[in-house]
């Protein structure tokens, strides 16, 4: 009787949890609207949304890497640059044959920038998931700056025949007069319409948020948490330890590439560089900062990182040193045994409370 | 072809000395130290001050490069890293990745981000000729100082009593504190004696690609890294094994595949050697224990 109704607290609590995160966003959302329909909102506040719900989505998707999954990928930032990219390639092309729904549009896009990094996920997860620790982290940051390199060097463009692929140059894509460039290599994506919206941001978020938080509660999930906490005895009890780290990373692979889809699309131009290796390792920062494993300290993390660096635009040179010194101290602080304890104390504290009444 | 083969050997000679320092602290620390790279670049600037702003001799120049970057290291370890001795591998790496942000952004507040041009350190050794072929003196300094290290520290490792507690150190640091091993000290040496290099590196690095900004030392630090990672991290031929064939590979993709994919060329190799030996070309295999 005891045990379950420990399990039953355990599971409401779960579900607490959930409902805390869609609470958040939907929280987020509404500020923001009011904000913007009374026009308190400054104007590099405005251009920093649909950017923000990119990051949050990106770190919810690494954090299923890093935090469910428990292997380091210091690569997301590829993903994200794929996502985007056939993202603004679909975008136009569509565009080109006249179809000219913006939102149907944009769901396509995404839809398909989330299927190819899916693709590109399985097949750089069949060689990296069999590295174990350090060694999977600096494959990942591997296939990170080959993504870079390579996208650096593609040419695409559309016309009535359909799509154009060059590895060298805009000649040699053979494209019809009439047809259009979509991606100049180094130059990136040019011209591209900002389809992306705030709206489809938060939307995004949400299925994004639902999709994560059903795979880590269920079977599944608790499969891909058994191989982290311990592989040998999770293969032991005849969990599938290659299958399931699998799915954790491709299913990441795939959610990194829609919300690359929503950041390539609202930007007119977009370039190859800006995905790096500097992107994915702002992007672990946030799953870092936020708690590893924790979903809601995630979302938090990455939209107050966004912004802080817009907001500490006064100081100019000084706000990456600033950021620099807060980064170090951070993680000083909650690794420090005292400051942790004290932390341990408040919260159960908290929690006796919440029993009582 | 031969004139390839001498720039990638030297080149790979640059990615060895730094390759060098990131395995020695991630053989003792067990931690992948990011910051290393940036701490090639602080060396670059310290000679460059010492050396073309104030007008000291070239060996004093490097001396106080040397000694810049060893006092930085150790000052590194000391705040940021060794309150994090016991902290998840992850906390180290962000830890790591803060210290870097850190050293750039310092670096950019007190020389700006106009790049200096470094003068050629070691141009008093004289070139040789042979034939077609001129092998000029940073070549010669670069690959020479990288066989001298590489000779020395092995001796280190091996023949002193304070290596002996390195390598205790990076095999179990708790049996080795009960042996009476200065753990702490033991590490602070490790990152004195990287950082060291890394001052050496930075100097060669300049005078071979004479451009010094901020980010200088930021990607040929990711390329050392994996030429660590290559050659087996921890092993110290290992790393000088990898920093060679990633610049012998890195050249030659450079002149006869394309300028612009040789860095995934180089990366797309790590790839390869890691699936076939996943600990590297040199590393020790891992077994596991149940």
């Amino acid at each position: 009787m005891a045990n379950q109704k420990s399990f039953l607290s355990k599971i409401s609590k779960n579900s607490k949890m959930g409902f805390l995160n869609y609470g958040i966003v939907l929280l987020f959302f509404v500020v923001i609207t009011i904000l913007r329909s009374t026009g308190t909102l400054s104007n590099t506040m405005n251009g920093q949304l649909i950017p923000i719900c990119s990051y949050i989505i990106v770190a919810l998707a690494l954090n299923l890497v890093v935090g469910i999954s428990g292997e380091l990928s210091l690569g997301h930032a590829g993903f994200m640059s794929i996502g985007a990219f056939s993202g603004v390639v679909i975008s136009g092309a569509l565009k080109y044959s006249g179809f000219a729904n913006p939102v149907m549009r944009l769901v396509t896009a995404i839809v398909v920038g989330a299927f190819i990094a899916a693709i590109a996920g399985i097949l750089i997860g069949i060689p990296v998931l069999r590295l174990r620790g350090d060694y999977l982290a600096i494959v990942t940051l591997a296939f990170g700056e080959i993504i870079k390199n390579v996208l650096n060097c593609l040419y695409v463009g559309v016309d009535e025949n359909g799509l154009h692929f060059s590895v060298t140059d805009e000649v040699h894509m053979d494209m019809a007069a009439n047809g259009k460039t979509l991606i100049k290599g180094p130059q990136g994506a040019v011209g591209v319409e900002k389809i992306a919206t705030f709206v489809a941001g938060i939307i995004l978020l949400f299925v994004v948020l639902f999709i994560i938080q059903n795979l880590v509660n269920s079977r599944t999930g608790r499969a891909i948490m058994a191989i982290r906490d311990n592989r040998i005895a999770a293969e032991a009890s005849g969990i599938n330890v290659t299958k399931y780290k699998m799915v954790a990373f491709v299913t990441s692979a795939a959610i990194a590439g829609a919300a690359g889809a929503l950041y390539g699309l609202n930007f007119s131009t977009i370039v190859p560089k800006k995905f790096d290796f500097n992107t994915s390792i702002l992007i672990l920062v946030f799953v870092v900062l936020g708690g590893i494993g924790n979903l809601t300290g995630t979302i938090i993390a990455a939209a107050l990182l966004t912004v802080l660096p817009e907001l500490l635009r006064e100081f100019q040179d000084y706000r990456m040193l600033a950021y620099a010194i807060v980064l170090i101290l951070v993680m000083i602080a909650t690794n420090n045994e005292k400051i942790r304890s004290l932390w341990k104390r408040f919260f159960s504290k908290k929690d006796k409370e919440e029993q009582k009444a | 072809m031969l004139n390839y083969l001498i720039t990638g050997i030297s080149l790979g000679s640059v990615y060895a000395i730094i390759a060098l320092g990131y395995t020695m602290v991630y053989g003792i620390a067990k931690m992948l130290n990011f910051a290393h790279g940036d701490v090639i670049m602080i060396g670059g600037y310290a000679a460059f001050c010492a050396g073309a702003y104030m007008g000291w001799p070239t060996p004093c120049a490097i001396l106080f490069s040397v000694f810049v970057c060893t006092v930085l290291g150790m000052m590194i370890e000391k705040l940021a890293y060794k309150p994090l001795r016991n902290a998840t591998s992850l906390a180290v790496l962000i830890t790591a990745i803060g210290v870097s942000y850190f050293l750039q952004n310092m670096a950019l507040l007190i020389w700006t981000s106009n790049p200096k041009s470094f003068p050629n350190m070691v141009s008093f050794i004289p070139s040789i000729n042979l034939g077609s072929v001129t092998i000029s003196s940073t070549t010669i300094a670069t690959i020479a100082a990288s066989v001298i290290i590489m000779i020395a520290l092995t001796l280190f490792t091996e023949k002193t009593k304070m290596g002996k507690a390195m390598r205790a150190v990076s095999e179990d640091k708790g049996a080795a504190q009960l042996m009476g091993i200065n753990v702490n000290a033991t590490i602070s040496v490790t990152f004195a004696i990287g950082s060291g290099l890394a001052a050496i590196a930075g100097v060669l690095l300049c005078s071979a690609y004479p451009t010094l900004v901020p980010t200088t030392g930021s990607l040929p630090g990711i390329k050392a890294f994996t030429a660590a990672v290559l050659g087996g991290i921890g092993s110290i031929p290992g790393a000088m094994l990898g920093g060679i064939l990633l610049g012998l590979l890195e050249t030659f993709a450079k002149a006869y595949i394309s300028t612009q994919l040789s860095d995934a060329i180089v990366f797309g190799a790590l790839i390869v050697v890691l699936i076939v030996r996943p600990t590297g070309l040199l590393g020790k295999k891992i077994t596991e224990k149940v």
